[in-house]
């Protein structure tokens, strides 16, 4: 219980818990079943991103080149599967992305890994690689709904459940997509909490010497990071294709810092080995909330991003201030209890 | 015959034109309380880093349990019990207590599942062998610095250690803490298991060890049990007998004063601190860390401000509130930590070197006088002798003792009155050592008054005019150098009488 108190996970919660309220009480529309589905369906790539986000973070690093993975991994699996003019299932475009997702992912890692390169800069760098490659020499442009595959149009069409909202007659429902997401959570929360290979990116997140002396294989984990989010971001980018039945190449640009935030608000330690999914998700549904529910609030669209902005500084700031405070009381404990007494251990030369 | 856990022979290792170990020998016994002393420098890291196969060496002969090994790598030497508690312990401080204690055990084992059951079991049951209670799912972070230490220590246990070999485990710890740090260690013996325990500490070698190997500037000094060891012995073997070489001596009796401190205090730091220093002399301030003269030396550069207490230099009374304050009163300070405080690494010789008088090197207002820049830079080069190719080459491709002339040169070229070094000569090669001491004295007979904080105590009996001891934050000594000896100097610091204590 008490631990429960100290978890950034349970403030996310609160917060996340007070503002459904809030616009509940101010529209008494929240908790309609239309609403809630479509929040879901806005939360699905969000989400997915979150997690891989999530990965890299924890392993003290950072990636802002996903969206362009994502993005890549669409357009190419969509013009390859054109191309070919495939009438199989879906399976085969999943599997598509994630492997060139991967490799992109691995050009990162290796970057990172092998040549001690800032994970910021290389990132940078590759995003704009990427995107360059996808607009110059594939010249990509948007592919809409009745172009695309028909494994990608009738699969984003396969729903889990439906509803009609009786004001207006529209449909809404929860697309089958939901279980990639939901795979993708349970295949990330296995690896990080029951696998060697998840323990170890959070020792290499937490110091990378100790984690080299612990023998483990640092150079290889990292690249293994962000391969592993390469991969999931390749998937995310044919649910978002799935979801919206259009393929644009650049439209999830920019998103990339509005995921990093929602992580670093559920308690992923931005200096990494920190953070859990539980808060990682809890962070991503804050933003999306937030963003998605200012209309019922009656608060112009505009507004929108300067809301998630205030979110952000002031979800970030409350847990860097923890860390603060926690750390003083620390040194509190240790430091200065030789400076009373320090007749006692004769002290060390430098 | 008999058991050694470990024999080191002839064990060689050189770094970029450094001999860190020269046919440096050690033998551990099974069970044993192993203590590895020497001062900084001495090779007592690198040899830890050789026996736990971090360092490979480029000579001699490792035997682990009577098995000699060729090419021991950091995860063998752990397979083989070998187990090191570094200074910075090297946990994980976002990971639980338990994940920590069983960490290396499971990287050890190759093993690509996690049983969490196992985790928290074997963590409660290594816990209790050394009496720690802690919630095994407390994160490290919130711990203090003993109990992360005991983490490391039980880390080492769950691995099956034969031999722990602690890097100055007493550090930061207080006098309880090292008590009960003895106790756990005093148990770890009776499991047999062998301990090395490094440190340069005269009182906790006595308490604690039954050998003793002491090292100096990369060579054996010394093998044997500690109950044939004494205080005075023990300090030369540490510091070696070069005590009498020639030593700076210039009357300064009659010179002005150039910096008086009355009745200075910090909270936490330093009580009381009186002194004055004459034009042309070298003052040294010895102490051990944690005896204050870090903290005095950073109040009176400004950096933390002291509480009470006056500063005057120059017959002029400073409020030295900052370090811009110091700087205008003509005070230099060269810090303990080069590396960090002392230099901009990535930067080039050239601009550190005139970066504190960017001021005086102007024409117009805020624009460098590039050739005066120049001017300056090779000047200073020149004269402190900075051996490098290029002036636009980054700080951080020179040598220690290059990379201390800069740091110098950084001030000479302020032209200051009094100028305060921390340990001007930590990690600093010999050569380049006396090159220093010359400088200082060349700095000295052109009446700058300089303070040294030093506890290499020949480099202080050859360098300075007077030495002050500090300890617990108070002077507890104040002599002409040719009034003390490096023995009662290195008695004074350690606090003689209060070794015994540590037996209980």
């Amino acid at each position: 219980m008490k631990r429960l108190v100290k978890m950034n996970e349970t403030y996310v919660f609160v917060v996340l818990a007070l503002l459904c309220l809030l616009v509940q009480a101010r529209s008494g529309q929240f908790f309609r079943v239309y609403n809630l589905i479509d929040l879901l369906v806005a939360l699905i790539v969000p989400a997915m991103f979150a997690l891989n986000t999530h990965v890299v973070i924890a392993s003290g690093g950072i990636d802002v080149s996903f969206p362009c993975i994502a993005s890549f991994c669409m357009y190419v699996v969509t013009r390859i599967l054109q191309m070919i003019e495939y009438q199989g299932s879906v399976v085969l475009a999943f599997v598509m992305a994630a492997v060139i997702g991967a490799i992109m992912g691995a050009l990162n890692g290796w970057l990172i890994a092998s040549f001690r390169l800032p994970p910021l800069i290389v990132t940078l760098g590759t995003q704009s690689l990427f995107t360059g490659v996808l607009m110059g020499v594939l010249e990509a442009i948007e592919i809409s709904g009745s172009k695309l595959p028909s494994c990608i149009t009738s699969f984003g069409l396969q729903r889990l459940y439906e509803t009609v909202n009786p004001e207006n007659n529209i449909i809404t429902y929860i697309p089958t997509s939901l279980l990639i997401l939901v795979g993708a959570v349970i295949v990330t929360y296995v690896i990080l909490k029951h696998t060697m290979f998840g323990r170890s990116i959070f020792a290499v997140g937490n110091d990378e010497n100790a984690a080299l002396r612990a023998g483990i294989p640092v150079k290889r984990i990292k690249i293994a990071v962000y391969c592993y989010a390469g991969l999931v971001a390749g998937v995310a980018g044919i649910v978002r294709m799935c979801i919206t039945k259009f393929c644009h190449p650049t439209n999830l640009t920019g998103i990339e810092m509005e995921v990093i935030a929602a992580v670093v608000l559920g308690g992923t330690s931005i200096a990494g080995g920190k953070g859990s999914i539980t808060g990682a998700m809890l962070g991503i549904a804050l933003i999306t909330v937030m963003s998605n529910s200012l209309l019922l609030l009656g608060i112009p669209v505009q507004w929108q991003t300067f809301c998630t902005g205030i979110l952000i500084i002031f979800g970030t700031g409350l847990s860097a201030y923890q860390a603060m405070r926690a750390g003083k009381k620390l040194m509190r404990r240790t430091k200065i209890q030789p400076a009373e007494k320090p007749a006692a251990e004769g002290g060390q030369t430098a | 015959m008999l058991d050694y856990i470990l024999r080191a022979t002839d064990i060689e290792k050189h770094f970029v034109g450094v001999k860190a170990l020269n046919k440096v020998h050690i033998e551990i016994r099974k069970g044993e309380i192993h203590c590895l002393a020497g001062e900084n420098g001495s090779g007592k890291s690198t040899l830890i880093k050789v026996i736990s196969g971090v360092h490979k060496s480029d000579g001699g002969v490792l035997e682990i349990c009577g098995k000699q090994v060729s090419q021991l790598s950091p995860k063998e030497a752990m397979r083989s019990g070998i187990q090191v508690i570094y200074q910075d312990f090297s946990i994980f401080p976002g990971l639980t207590v338990k994940e920590n204690i069983v960490f290396y055990y499971q990287t050890a084992t190759g093993a690509k599942w996690i049983n969490w059951k196992m985790i928290r079991g074997k963590a409660m049951e290594t816990m209790a062998l050394i009496g720690l209670h802690l919630d095994p799912d407390e994160l490290v972070e919130n711990l203090s610095v003993a109990d992360k230490q005991m983490i490391a220590i039980a880390r080492a246990l769950v691995n099956d250690a034969k031999l722990i070999i602690m890097d100055e485990p007493t550090t930061a710890l207080t006098h309880r803490e090292v008590q009960n740090l003895f106790r756990v260690i005093k148990g770890l013996q009776e499991r047999g298991i062998a301990i090395l325990f490094v440190s340069h500490k005269i009182d906790e070698v006595f308490s604690i060890s039954e050998r003793f190997t002491i090292l100096r500037n990369g060579e054996n000094v010394v093998t044997g049990d500690t109950s044939e060891l004494n205080r005075e012995n023990f300090t030369s073997y540490m510091t070696g007998r070069q005590f009498e070489r020639d030593s700076y001596v210039r009357d300064v009796t009659d010179n002005a004063v150039a910096m008086e401190v009355r009745n200075l205090s910090l909270k936490n730091g330093f009580e009381d601190i009186s002194f004055q220093v004459r034009k042309g002399e070298i003052l040294c301030i010895v102490g051990l860390l944690g005896s204050g003269r870090t903290e005095l030396a950073l109040s009176l550069f400004g950096i933390r401000p002291a509480d009470k207490g006056s500063i005057t230099v120059n017959e002029k009374t400073h409020a030295i509130r900052s370090v811009n304050a110091a700087m205008a009163a003509g005070i230099g300070y060269l810090p303990e930590d080069r590396l960090t405080e002392g230099l901009f690494l990535l930067r080039s010789i050239a601009d550190n070197i005139i970066v504190s008088e960017l001021d005086a090197l102007t024409k117009g207002p805020g624009i460098l006088d590039e050739k005066q820049c120049t001017a300056e830079v090779e000047r200073w080069g020149k004269e402190l002798a900075i051996a490098t190719p290029n002036y636009g080459n980054a700080v951080q491709t020179l040598s220690g003792g290059n990379q201390q002339r800069v740091v110098l040169a950084k001030w000479l070229a302020r032209d200051m009155e009094v100028l305060i070094l921390n340990g001007p000569t930590v990690g600093v090669d010999i050569g380049s050592k006396h090159d220093i001491y010359h400088i200082l004295e060349k700095l000295a007979a052109q009446d700058k008054a300089i303070i040294v904080i030093s506890d290499d105590l020949p480099e202080v009996m050859m360098l300075c005019n007077h030495v002050m001891v500090m300890k617990d934050g108070r002077f507890i000594g104040d002599f002409d150098i040719g009034n003390i000896t490096a023995e009662k100097i290195a008695v004074m610091v350690a606090g003689g009488e209060k070794y015994e204590t540590m037996e209980d």
